[in-house]
């Protein structure tokens, strides 16, 4: 029963990740991404899925797909019903499934982020209904399959498993909230494992609208930099096993890292900017060490937000020099952004397995383009590639909307 | 094992702008007028029941985050005003700590149409006003803002099920003491393309809008007489588990009906698509209201009005018990039952 449910454990579970799943424009699966995000390889060029020739902007960091998808429990017939943001979910998925050495299951909960789902096939939808209102044929499907608990369903079939499946749209904060929300399911008893991650595709649609608000860089996207002009867009999908501990020790599994510390909360200052003295990022960043146990000066790492447009930027300094104090003059802080782009519902899934790889192989993900920090900046930005004794890193996200949320990652030793 | 109590309840729909309009609707059991949706593109217009205007332009829309708004946001703010009055008439409401669970289907499909359409015929003069309202997470943001008091805020996607998922949701903030009560919201707004792609799935469905609220509580002084005492386990449909056998497991989860007790199913006007529910149902002997069929397939508006339907029948002591039968069209079913509160432990 969803309700009433049993009681909460008197001492809350400790929630593990046992298998992590990636992909991005640096390539699909754990490897070339370490290689990639260590290196602070950035992985723009001009976009080829859709005209940018009237746009300001003309490129973001496209993802190569497979041209065939390693075999899974999907048919011929479902993987044709896949768009580019299904195919990477499905692909992320399968690699943190294969990774945790999971079996078909039953009632296993599945949390994904994601803020525009089938969007590409919607957008098809569309222009066909205009341009050729009289032609139905594969609109019905379009009409379907745009959902994104359809495409969380293609996961289920896919790797074989049924549960709950929810679906969060919190904007950019979306990916940072289903990870969230599916440590509270453990951590509150109410499942022993959840599939958690984000994902999203880059479409017309949604280009054509960071460029209309002109905050896409038009140069070259560096974070916290003072000469910073706006955002990169990028495409994606992370995806995690977790489980209780007992879980993952009872079946031998390999711990990739634990997490211990989730905060979440609204921002109500405006639909698209935050606070400028990012009070809400402070308020998720104090609650995820709250719930951590932990204080600012046991973070060896931040993994921020950091779109790279003005406002995001200067509000979430300012509140990461205000959290970190004293701490802050030594606190290496990077964002990954500047590697792959904003992958929007996908970003807090992607860089939370960026902060298991920071946690698993000890180094830090560095900004290359980064020269000139931000006034703002009571910290120091990451760039160059570096090895460093990791233990606890933090994880900013913030969408649209002002939904904020920060999650804390423990190495596993 | 904590007791969640329903504090107030809200609604927008083709029949009016309050629950009492929707009541009304309901008691008539009458299918409302459907008015013509011009379709680009077709001679013959598609069909839709639509959101008439409120009698009084609403004082909530001056606020300056409703400027721009669409009416996905002024539908959602609405019911989640009228399902929190009693929260803000308290003298110590700016205490509280609400959350916000938003609970969507299609979303600010107005918006995003009229973007895409901007950004096909010239991006360079798409508007960047207009783009943000496309976001799911809009309506949230802008009830959050509206409110205030506003401590977390989610926008959940999914078929309409969903929406007890959200209550469901709802109910964790309550039980983990992060939020004082919960305003849970499913609404959906309306335009050519929706009812263009609802003609392609059920061409007996009549597109409609609006939006539900309940409002969530753990303090027994706040309720309005409901409690909520059951939500059953979300049925995913598989592979393994066709919509059927979900809703028939949903159906054993909720028991058998006794005397007194009421059934908001999610019976429209498809055979096809009503199959499933009506043979998970088919042993209900006792009263039952389909709102879709007196308003319209609503999808997470519609999910909400059954628990709106629910709540008020069990409020207005019409019915001991409430059962709200959700049944989602490619995700999941779930059901609720709501009860009523005895009088003397709502003191």
């Amino acid at each position: 029963m969803l309700f009433p449910t049993t009681s909460s454990p008197r001492t809350p579970a400790r929630v593990v990740v046992t298998g992590a799943g990636i992909i991005t424009a640096l390539g699909i699966g754990w490897t070339p991404n370490a290689e990639g995000f260590r290196a602070g390889r950035a992985a723009f060029r001009p976009v080829s899925q859709f005209d940018v020739s009237r746009q300001r902007v003309k490129t973001a960091a496209e993802v190569d797909l497979p041209s065939i998808l390693p075999p899974t429990r999907l048919g011929a017939r479902s993987i044709a019903r896949l768009d580019r943001a299904g195919a990477m979910l499905v692909l992320a998925a399968l690699e943190a499934w294969r990774q945790a050495g999971w079996e078909p299951a039953e009632n296993l909960p599945l949390v994904l982020g994601t803020t525009a789902g089938g969007m590409l096939l919607g957008e098809s939808y569309f222009r066909q209904a205009l341009q050729q209102p009289l032609r139905h044929c594969q609109q019905a499907t379009r009409a379907v399959y745009y959902q994104p608990q359809v495409q969380a369903r293609m996961v289920c079939d896919a790797l074989d498993f049924s549960g709950p499946i929810t679906i969060i749209s919190n904007a950019c904060a979306s990916g940072g909230n289903a990870i969230g929300h599916a440590w509270d399911l453990i951590r509150f008893g109410q499942a022993e494992r959840v599939v958690a991650g984000g994902y999203d595709a880059l479409g017309e649609m949604v280009f054509s609208g960071f460029d209309s608000l002109q905050a896409l860089s038009p140069t070259v996207c560096r974070p916290f930099d003072a000469r910073r002009d706006g955002l990169a867009l990028g495409e994606g999908a992370a995806v995690v096993t977790l489980e209780t501990l007992v879980s993952a020790r009872r079946r031998g599994a390999e711990i990739l890292g634990e997490i211990t510390g989730y905060g979440t909360s609204i921002d109500q200052h405006h639909l698209t900017q935050p606070h400028p003295q990012g009070g809400t990022t402070l308020m998720v960043m104090k609650q995820a060490c709250a719930s951590a146990g932990i204080t600012p000066a046991e973070i060896d790492y931040i993994n921020a937000h950091g779109t790279g447009t003005v406002l995001n930027d200067a509000s979430e300094a300012f509140a990461i020099s205000e959290w970190a104090g004293r701490r802050a003059a030594t606190l290496p802080v990077s964002s990954t952004k500047a590697s792959v782009g904003h992958l929007l519902g996908g970003a807090g899934a992607v860089e939370a397995v960026v902060c298991l790889m920071t946690l698993r192989e000890q180094w830090l993900p560095p900004e290359i383009e980064f020269e000139t920090p931000d006034p703002a900046c009571k910290f120091p930005i990451v760039n160059k590639p570096q090895d460093a004794r990791v233990n606890a890193v933090l994880s900013n996200s913030f969408g649209f909307g002002g939904v904020n949320a920060a999650l804390i990652f423990r190495r596993w030793a | 094992m904590s007791r969640i109590f329903v504090a107030g309840i809200g609604a927008v729909s083709p029949a009016g702008w309050k629950v009492a309009a929707l009541r009304g609707a309901l008691d008539k059991g009458e299918p409302l007028p459907v008015q013509a949706l011009p379709r680009p593109g077709w001679e013959k217009p598609l069909l839709a029941r639509l959101v008439p205007n409120p009698p009084v332009r609403p004082e909530f829309l001056a606020h300056p985050r409703l400027r721009r708004t669409s009416p996905i946001t002024h539908y959602a703010a609405s019911a989640a005003l009228e399902a929190a009055a009693g929260l803000r008439s308290k003298p110590d409401a700016n205490n509280f700590r609400l959350g916000i669970v938003v609970c969507l289907q299609s979303g600010c499909v107005q918006y995003s149409c009229r973007f895409y359409d901007e950004t096909l015929k010239n991006p360079a003069t798409a508007s960047p006003l207009v783009f943000p309202e496309t976001v799911y997470a809009a309506p949230a943001s802008h009830v959050a803002a509206l409110l205030e008091n506003v401590a977390l805020a989610y926008s959940l996607v999914g078929d309409p099920s969903a929406f007890l998922q959200g209550v469901a949701l709802g109910v964790q903030w309550l039980e983990e003491n992060r939020v004082d009560a919960c305003l849970v919201i499913g609404a959906e707004e309306t335009n050519w393309i929706t009812a263009d792609a609802l003609w392609h799935l059920d061409r007996r469905a009549t597109v409609t809008a609006g939006a539900g609220a309940l409002c969530l509580c753990r303090d027994p002084k706040l309720s309005a007489g409901i409690e909520l005492a059951v939500i059953t386990d979300a049925h995913t449909f598989s592979a393994r588990q066709s919509r059927t056998q979900a809703a028939q497991a949903m159906r054993r989860q909720l028991g058998k009906n006794s005397p007194g007790e009421l059934l908001c199913d999610g019976i429209g006007d498809s055979p096809r698509t009503g199959a499933a529910e009506l043979a998970a149902w088919r042993d209900w002997a006792g009263p039952r209201v389909s709102p879709k069929r007196i308003l319209g397939e609503g999808l997470m508006a519609a999910a909400a009005w059954q628990c709106v339907a629910a709540c008020d029948a069990v409020a207005g002591g019409k019915f001991a018990a409430a059962n709200a039968s959700l049944v989602g069209s490619n995700q999941q079913a779930i059901g609720a039952r709501f009860t009523a509160v005895a009088q003397a432990s709502c003191l």
